[in-house]
């Protein structure tokens, strides 16, 4: 039976708790829960009207039910009956059902709407606060649309009670999270910020929670509140213990409200005010002194909270990054936390200094504790704990202990746990390639990452090493020699036999003259790992191989031999076979001189951002690699990658990825060609036949390489939401579908990039864009046709589906007001990264004499735009074209002209395409040939175009071979 | 703060509240997921994980698990001291509370939540005044019922 049951005694609900505790089996309890759930229906759909009292103990049974983890699908009508009870316990209870289990039903919001209304305008202070819970718990967008415009009265009331202040701030909170456009700031936001100065502190601490959250969101319109946070932190502060009666808690001043203080100011840059900022810088000083009193008292909860305000302090001394003496001072606090005794505290420290460290005034301040760090990844015994201390090592690195750290790291990968194991092999790689002053050094951490955590080295990484070897080469012989020796080892991991069946294919010649390493002694060494190991690395080791026969000729009948073992040329896999089969071909018929070019050794890579960072950030989400070091990163890299050497290779990139995809390229599945050398036009086609499939299927990166195969025609007519949307004179928040006329609209712009996009009544929408390789910038004038000013102006730029990963698009904000008659302008940046077919969705929304508007266009962004358009002669054009014969690498359509043809207008068009018209190509001088490359961050792809148009039947044939 | 769940060392939820719209679905997963993470967890390992895109701060008072979910630039130390507040205004209102006591008065410890906490704000850090504010609420109620008991059940 309960142990206590206060207040009330609903009798029927204590007997039916304790019938279902003493259930013996799940089954018993499903069967007296549906019992019960029979009895209750009979009641509610009975003939006799229920008493309130009864329907809130049923109600109030159902809401058990449903906690229980039970679905509930009636009871909904009683409890908002409830609503209107103007019996306390039967309100209370109907709006704690509304709370818990309330859905978008319509019809039911209607009716709750209408009870909250009443009990708002009660008067009665007990029965506003009910409600204004209940809205603050459900927080759904009718309510906002019902109340948004009441609850700031209400706050800003003179009249109004403390309690229901409190309620209301944090309410308007809860709604202005889920549809800020609907809260809209009037001359009541100036009178919220003065809640700063109230009496009641109940009253600061709600309102901070809802000032901070809207300075985020209008920092101009808020900035007053600097001032006045900051002096009444300072009053805080300074004020004894027992000052604050009841919101002093554990001898601790106000806490809640001493957080909230700190973390508004955070939302600022330091005060420009002189006198304001010495208050603060005051304040901050009696925090880092007051960590270092005695306590007041030995309870957990004293220190908590008295850190808990330290820990805000300092990450406002950190988020200010202007007060070394400040810095210095946190940094040596979390000093002292990282051997406190209290788990909690030393997390916390670890997690706080790595912002630490990043800053240029605290990292060498940081860098001292590396010591009480190392051992905190060796010693602690909480994974979490030691994840904070990996983190801070890697935060912490730079040139002067990069080897300490890695080497630690590299010992602690041995006995990781092994959630965290991926993590610290990409971090191990990172410090590894940015801060190699020798080579060789990174080659044997590399290579150690993979002897110890070989199963959680990501593809990132070993793909990184070997780029790396092959720009250098400096450390090619090293690479070789240390390879070679790892795969001594009897049990070597796949990954070590990629990377050495690779570097010993290149550079296995830099080692032949030992005899110990002699060529036969490699392939054997190699071979004798190829059975143990998966088809893709099977498939390396075949390209490996036939390597070895342009190397070492000596080899050539030994590895002919095995090439045509029927293992191999009767290989299940279609990919192995073929390969053994023309490598086998290939190195049976070719003279030295086509072996020799075909089998060369590795062009270097272009530079390139390194690929693991931009993993580790993906996993750790946004917040984890700091933009600095992405940017150090890539410095570095492209150090690494051999810097400027190689400036005239961009010319030779276009040519080549028109022509032929290079296998060196596909052998790693990197997405961008390399370039390749001068020879390799003329070896362009030999190329194509020997490894264009065998190469893109290697390590199954066929879909990062596949050619895109729409023609231009089809891209354009795709897209979500097609005609049958709603039309968009449907008042929705939620952004409407694409206009039905948006796909035409999108057309308009596909051979042109400026012009006007949009317009009705109201609104004009005009487009200038710009693309350099597979960047673009474009400006959106929105222009405002009528006499009244816009409110609420936004835009959203959104990608729908896979989009978002094609496409990366960043839009600034836009003003949110536009006077009548006035133009605002938006600029939008784009970067594609890989082909796509959809365009962003633009979504406008703003009010014109209080009726929202609502609309969405399709950005006129299609993959042509990032065409760069590529000359070259008759003969290359139509050798080339052949050679994209593959059915996914050419699209073939015919289509009526809609219009008179016009040989300048097509020229206009074809060169609005962006491709290069070709002139004295085609034999047919009615014909119209362009030639482009598209541009993308992943690959390039070049691309052909051919026009026929046939004046007699008016049918204009168009060739369009893509690869 | 996204949402607070109580539950047992059995695993059984005795209290769930949410700040943000997410479907029953998804809040029987997180529940689950959560609730099997923490009770893995040893008893001298530090309150606090990271967990998705959110932190994850909790503590233990006798059976039961207080469990709460902030986002990023919340301050840890500060949601372990409301988790302790919340269980000193639990105590203080059931007298030394227990397990049993949030299970048969589960609409009460709601009440008091809802006083204390708004939207997952702090809405009042002060004891005395979230009593207060339960204890008049509590009067009505008593009122009332004195009322029902003296009237004849309706025919």
């Amino acid at each position: 039976m309960p142990a206590v049951s206060k207040g009330d005694g609903m009798r029927g609900l204590a007997v039916f708790i304790s019938d279902i505790r003493n259930c013996k089996s799940k089954e018993a309890e499903i069967k007296r829960i549906n019992k019960e759930l029979a009895n209750i229906r009979s009641k509610f759909k009975g003939d006799k009207a229920l008493d309130g009292y009864s329907k809130k103990k049923y109600v109030c049974k159902l809401l058990f039910i449903f906690l229980l983890g039970h679905d509930i699908d009636f009871g909904h009508m009683e409890a908002v009956n409830l609503l209107s009870s103007n019996k306390y316990t039967e309100k209370q209870i109907g709006y704690l059902f509304i709370s818990v289990l309330v859905n978008s039903n319509s019809e039911l919001i209607r009716l709750i709407n209408n009870a909250i209304k009443n009990d708002l305008s009660s008067r009665n202070p007990t029965f506003m606060c009910l409600a204004l819970h209940c809205i603050a718990n459900v927080g759904s967008r009718e309510m906002a649309e019902a109340f948004a415009g009441e609850i700031p009265r209400i706050l800003v009331a003179g009249d109004t009670m403390d309690s229901v202040k409190q309620s209301a701030a944090l309410c308007l909170l809860r709604l202005y999270k889920t549809s800020p456009d609907l809260v809209l700031m009037g001359e009541w936001t100036s009178r919220v910020v003065h809640l700063l100065n109230d009496q009641h502190m109940g009253v600061v601490t709600a309102a901070i929670s809802l000032i901070t959250c809207l300075s985020q969101k209008n920092p101009d319109e808020f900035k007053t509140c600097v001032s006045l946070a900051v002096s009444r932190l300072s009053r805080i502060v300074s004020s004894a213990s027992t000052d604050l009666q009841d919101y002093t808690y554990y001898f601790v001043p106000a806490p809640w409200l001493s957080c909230k203080l700190l973390r508004l100011l955070q939302c600022y840059p330091p005060p420009e005010d002189g006198a304001v900022k010495g208050r603060l810088v005051e304040c901050l000083e009696t925090i880092l002194n007051k960590a270092q009193e005695p306590p007041k008292s030995k309870k957990v909860q004293h220190s908590n909270a008295k850190n808990a305000i330290l820990f805000e302090a300092i990450s406002l001394i950190i988020h200010y990054d202007s007060e070394p003496n400040l810095l210095v001072r946190a940094c040596n606090q979390l000093g002292q936390f990282l051997q406190h005794r209290e788990t909690n505290l030393r997390y916390l420290a670890l997690e706080s200094m790595c912002t630490l460290a990043s800053s240029e005034f605290s990292h060498e301040a940081v860098k001292t504790h590396i010591e009480t760090v190392i051992n905190a990844l060796k010693t602690e015994r909480d994974v979490s704990v030691r994840q904070r201390a990996a983190d801070l090592l890697y935060a912490m690195c730079d040139r002067s202990n990069a080897k300490q750290i890695v080497a630690e790291m590299l010992s602690y990968l041995e006995t990781a746990d092994y959630s965290i194991r991926e993590e610290m092999v990409l971090k191990v790689a990172i410090l590894a390639e940015k801060y190699a002053v020798d080579y060789s050094w990174y080659v044997d951490t590399i290579l150690n990452l993979i002897r110890i955590a070989g199963d959680y080295v990501s593809e990132e990484v070993w793909y990184r090493v070997i780029q790396i070897v092959i720009n250098r080469d400096d450390v090619q012989g090293y690479a070789a020699k240390t390879v070679f020796e790892a795969l001594q080892a009897p049990a070597c991991h796949e990954n070590m036999v990629k990377v050495g069946g690779y570097i010993l294919g290149e550079f296995g010649n830099l080692i032949a003259g030992d005899p110990r390493s002699s060529p036969l002694v490699q392939f054997n060494l190699l071979h004798s790992k190829f059975h143990l190991c998966s088809v893709p690395t099977r498939a390396l080791l075949l390209s490996a191989y036939i390597k070895f026969i342009n190397l070492f000729p000596e080899t050539k009948s030994t590895i002919q031999e095995v090439l045509r073992s029927d293992s191999q040329i009767r290989n299940s896999d279609v990919e192995l076979q073929q390969r053994a089969v023309e490598y086998l071909k290939l190195s049976s018929i070719a003279s030295t001189d086509v072996l020799a070019t075909v089998l060369e050794e590795m062009p270097p890579f272009p530079e390139r951002e390194s690929s693991i960072l931009a993993k580790l950030k993906k996993k750790k989400g946004p917040g984890a690699v700091s933009v600095n070091e992405l940017e150090e990163g890539k410095r570095e890299g492209g150090e690494l990658n051999g810097g400027g050497e190689r400036g005239g290779d961009n010319s030779a990139i276009a040519t080549s990825n028109a022509s032929t995809p290079s296998p060196s390229a596909d052998l790693l599945g990197l997405r961008a060609g390399p370039p390749v050398t001068a020879a390799a036009p003329s070896a362009g086609s030999l190329l194509v036949d020997v490894f264009s499939e065998a190469g893109v299927n290697d390590d199954g990166f066929l879909r990062d390489l596949e050619p895109p195969t729409e023609s231009s025609d089809s891209l354009l007519a795709e897209g979500p939401g097609d005609s049958d949307s709603a039309p968009p004179s449907v008042v929705s928040e939620d952004p409407a579908p694409p206009l039905p006329e948006s796909n035409e609209l999108l057309n308009k712009f596909v051979c042109k990039n400026n012009g006007v996009l949009f317009e009705n009544q109201l609104l004009q929408i005009g487009i200038k864009s710009e693309y350099r390789q597979n960047l673009g910038r474009m400006y959106l004038f929105y222009g405002n046709k009528t006499s009244v000013q816009f409110v609420t102006f936004s835009t959203t730029v959104t990608c729908p589906g896979e989009l978002q990963s094609q496409l990366n698009v960043q839009s600034k904000p836009v003003e949110p007001l536009i006077e009548g008659g006035a133009q605002v302008q938006q600029v939008i940046n784009i970067e594609c990264l890989t082909d796509f077919s959809d365009a962003p969705l633009l979504n406008i929304k703003f009010r014109y004499g209080g009726a929202l508007q609502n609309l969405t266009l399709k950005l006129p962004v299609t993959i042509n735009k990032f065409f760069q358009p590529t000359e070259m002669a008759s003969h290359d054009f139509f050798q080339r074209w052949k050679q994209l014969s593959l059915p996914q690498q050419e699209a073939q359509k015919i289509f009526k002209a809609n219009h008179a043809m016009d040989t300048e207008v097509l020229k206009a068009k074809l060169l609005g395409l962006g491709m290069a018209l070709l002139e004295n190509v085609d034999p047919n001088p009615e014909n119209f040939v362009c030639a482009g490359v598209i541009q993308t961050k992943a690959q390039q792809v070049g691309s052909l175009l051919r026009l026929e148009p046939k004046r007699a039947s008016s049918d204009v044939p168009i060739n369009r071979a893509q690869q | 703060m996204q949402f607070m769940l109580l539950f047992s060392r059995q695993g059984k939820l005795r209290l769930q509240k949410w700040y943000v719209p997410l479907c029953d679905k998804e809040k029987k997963k997180i529940t689950r997921e959560l609730v099997q993470t923490v009770l893995a967890r040893k008893p001298k390992m530090c309150s606090f994980l990271e967990w998705r895109d959110l932190k994850i701060v909790y503590k233990r008072y006798a059976s039961l698990y207080f469990c709460c979910a902030i986002e990023d630039q919340d301050n840890e130390l500060i949601t372990l001291e409301i988790i302790h507040r919340y269980v000193e205004l639990l105590d203080k209102y059931f007298g030394s509370v227990c397990e049993l006591d949030i299970i048969f008065n589960f609409e009460k410890a709601y009440f008091i939540l809802d006083e204390f906490l708004l939207g997952g704000e702090a809405q009042e850090t002060s004891k005395k005044n979230v009593l207060k504010a339960i204890e008049q609420a509590d009067l009505l109620q008593e009122n009332l019922d004195f009322q029902i008991c003296l009237l004849p059940a309706p025919t």
